[in-house]
């Protein structure tokens, strides 16, 4: 009898186990499509927005060019054929680049279709010129098929971005220049080519001479100072904190305040800079120095913690094995604690840097929005840097800054994932070895 | 340094010997002397206040938070916990065997090389290297790792790892040599090793080991120190501890009846 029971109850567990089995697996299965699920929805995401940058902005990395050929004038750049210096440098080329187009197109041409003629070419054509006979006089007399850069409402309708049906509303183009534009293109004498100006130029109000390097350099020269200041004094004071400092109230205080600022938003960082930088401090306005120091500040809790975290992870063992030999604790650090705790830090600093470069807010709050042309040669000197440039070019109401925009996106983002591969790279690197 | 250690002369004397980690009392009264050029034995329940007598010994109970330290501790007759002794010069002089061996993640070379270098006592490349050959040769492992000093200590075995350390600690000459468990993480092979090698160490050194093993215990100290719940019970020469311990407690221990 009492076998009998025990039998059935065996017999009823296993039932009853059976029955929960499928309602378990289930819920496994339901929890791992909805994994899934998240996981697709962001990736589709990300391949939405990488998508929408390259379709709009790779064609910035081109550039439209026309063949022209032009004559170098000597009545026009030297009527006194001395080869002054300023005569030859102030002389009018653009009426040379005029005049080359004019015989090309409309050999007789009146002021208004001259007017629409040089409306086809960059103002960069006349300066190529200009470069050309300040660096080799002689060519003055001469002829020569340049090719020159369209201005950028021809480039607009040459890339499809603008329509180009003669007689349609709101064209870029007038109808007398399209009918050009179609001429050279069945001679062959306009072509796309690789934008060499939009990796080398400084901002313009001309769509098809602005170009990143200015801000390339800006954001160089901030981060160079955000490093300078913020690597020093965020490991110097991880150190302090965890491995020197007593364990008090203070300094529970000090470390409760670090993690609160890492949360901060950034905006109020770049009020603090405004404030002690500019005004206390009279820093240059816009300059790279007083970018590079707000940004230091927001980097440096993300350091400091990364910091510690690498600190720690150094095991007690090692700490102990040093001391047990007689290390001071300053020999413990400076020997084995800090060596160890290197990459983890490197790599915060790294992520950190990654975070400073894309920072725009802060910067906009001291003035590093201006409208600046020069390429800066010290950190001293205004300049723009990679987020406010895209920041102040999605503002710009010419139709071709929309696609400089995207592939200004671009080139930070390819800065950024270089970063976080240097990071990761690191990681992996010196991976833990005890 | 090591010339020569009168037998019997006692090295370390504690007295009156209080451990408290914050409110709670670790050691109680400990009254303890240590011979030289002897291998003492610590014996006891795990929590019992082994490690913590030991980390005495060369302060490495000031690293730890909320540790204090009272009655008095002497070795050669000077008080450790006097105020004008530096603790830097303390652990050149007594040197440390952890439970669990920790290497540097550097060369086995400079695992060696590292207690000289800091402590100025070799005069140049030559000597240096003669230390770290003479004390590799001392633990033992010089046989195994001539040909490979520049690999990393962490890519030897465990035991080789712990003897490593032990050269290590050597590098420095101490007087004494405190060994916290050095063979728990060791396999049976590794530890005969290491036993054999305090058995020669002896002779040039005090050691001080903590051991759970009443066997380790029994082959490798001439004296042996029973502990309990933070008092010092019985201590007195090795075979009498395991053939004919006064204390009840003793007796309960090494029979195995609790432990
Ligand atoms: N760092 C510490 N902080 C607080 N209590 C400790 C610390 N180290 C040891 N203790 C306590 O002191 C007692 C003795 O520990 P320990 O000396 O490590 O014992 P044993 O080595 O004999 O196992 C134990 O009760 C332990 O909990
Ligand atoms: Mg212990």
């Amino acid at each position: 009898m009492t076998e009998m029971t025990e039998i059935t109850s065996a017999v009823r567990t296993a039932e009853t186990v059976a029955a929960r089995l499928n309602r378990r697996y289930a819920a496994e299965r339901r929890f791992r499509l909805l994994g899934l699920a998240s996981i697709v929805l962001s990736a589709g995401f990300l391949v939405l927005l990488l998508g929408t940058v390259i379709a709009k902005g790779w064609t910035g990395f081109l550039q439209t060019q026309i063949a022209v050929e032009v004559a170098f004038d000597p009545q026009v750049i030297d009527p006194d054929g001395n080869r002054a210096p300023e005569v030859l440098d102030t002389a009018d080329y653009p009426a040379l680049v005029r005049n080359a187009l004019a015989a090309r197109l409309a050999p007789d041409a009146d002021r208004g279709t001259r007017r629409d003629l040089s409306a086809m070419v960059s103002t960069m054509g006349a300066e190529q010129m200009r470069r050309m006979v300040a660096a080799n006089p002689s060519v003055i007399g001469g002829r020569a098929t340049l090719w020159l850069p369209a201005s950028d409402k021809l480039d607009m309708v040459y890339k499809g971005q603008a329509p180009r049906e003669v007689g349609a509303d709101g064209n870029a183009l007038s109808d007398r220049q399209l009918g050009w534009l179609a001429e050279l293109e069945k001679t062959g004498q306009i072509r796309k080519a690789f934008n060499v100006q939009f990796f080398t130029g400084g901002d313009s109000r001309a769509p098809e001479q602005a170009g990143i390097w200015g801000a390339v350099v800006g954001s160089f020269f901030s981060l160079a100072v955000t490093l300078l200041i913020s690597f020093p004094l965020g490991v110097a004071t991880a150190v302090y904190l965890e491995e020197f400092a007593p364990k008090n109230r203070w300094t529970d205080l000090i470390e409760v305040n670090i993690n609160n600022l890492a949360a901060v938003p950034s905006v109020v960082f770049g009020l603090l800079g405004l404030a002690v930088f500019l005004n206390v401090f009279h820093l240059p306005r816009s300059s790279p120095v007083a970018g590079g120091l707000v940004l230091a500040l927001i980097c440096l809790p993300t350091i400091i913690i990364a910091g510690r975290a690498a600190l720690k992870a150094v095991p007690p063992s090692i700490r102990q094995a040093a001391a047990g030999l007689g290390a001071s604790p300053l020999q413990i650090v400076a020997h084995h604690v800090l060596p160890l705790a290197m990459p983890g830090m490197l790599t915060g600093t790294i992520l950190g840097m990654a975070r400073a470069l894309g920072e725009t807010a802060p910067l906009l709050m001291i003035g590093m929005v201006a409208f600046i042309v020069d390429i800066p040669k010290s950190p001293l000197d205004p300049s723009a840097v990679l987020p406010v440039q895209i920041y102040l070019w999605a503002g710009s109401s010419e139709r071709a800054f929309v696609e400089k925009t995207s592939a200004a996106i671009m080139v930070l983002l390819l800065f950024l994932v270089a970063m976080n591969m240097a990071a990761i790279m690191l990681r992996k690197k010196f991976e833990r070895r005890w | 340094m090591n010339q020569f250690i009168p037998r019997g002369t006692s090295k370390i004397s504690a007295r009156g010997l209080n451990v408290h980690y914050g409110d709670k009392q670790a050691l109680h009264d400990i009254d303890l002397d240590i011979p030289a050029g002897e291998v003492t034995a610590l014996i006891g329940p795990s929590g019992c206040g082994k490690s913590t007598f030991l980390r005495c010994i060369n302060r490495m109970n000031d690293m730890v938070d909320g540790a204090k330290v009272t009655g008095s501790l002497t070795l050669d007759g000077s008080d450790v916990y006097d105020r004008q002794l530096d603790v830097v010069q303390l652990r050149a002089r007594v040197g440390m065997v952890f439970q669990k061996p920790n290497p540097f993640p550097k060369s086995i070379y400079d695992n060696v090389a590292y207690g000289p270098r800091i402590h100025g006592l070799a005069r140049d490349q030559a000597e240096l290297d003669e230390i770290v050959m003479n004390s590799l040769e001392k633990a033992g492992l010089l046989a195994e790792v001539e040909s490979r000093l520049s690999e990393s200590g962490t890519s030897l075995s465990g035991g080789q790892q712990q003897r490593l350390c032990i050269a290590r600690a050597i590098a420095v000459a101490p007087e004494v040599i405190l060994m916290d468990e050095p063979c728990s993480a060791l396999d049976p092979i590794a530890t005969a090793k290491v036993e054999e090698l305090i058995d020669e160490l002896r002779d040039n050194y005090t050691i001080v080991i903590v051991t759970h093993s009443m066997q380790q215990a029994a082959r490798v100290s001439q004296r042996t120190a029973f502990f309990h719940l933070g008092k010092l019970i019985e201590v007195g020469g090795t075979e009498e501890i395991f053939t004919n311990p006064r204390e009840p407690l003793t007796q309960g221990y090494i029979t195995g009846r609790f432990g």
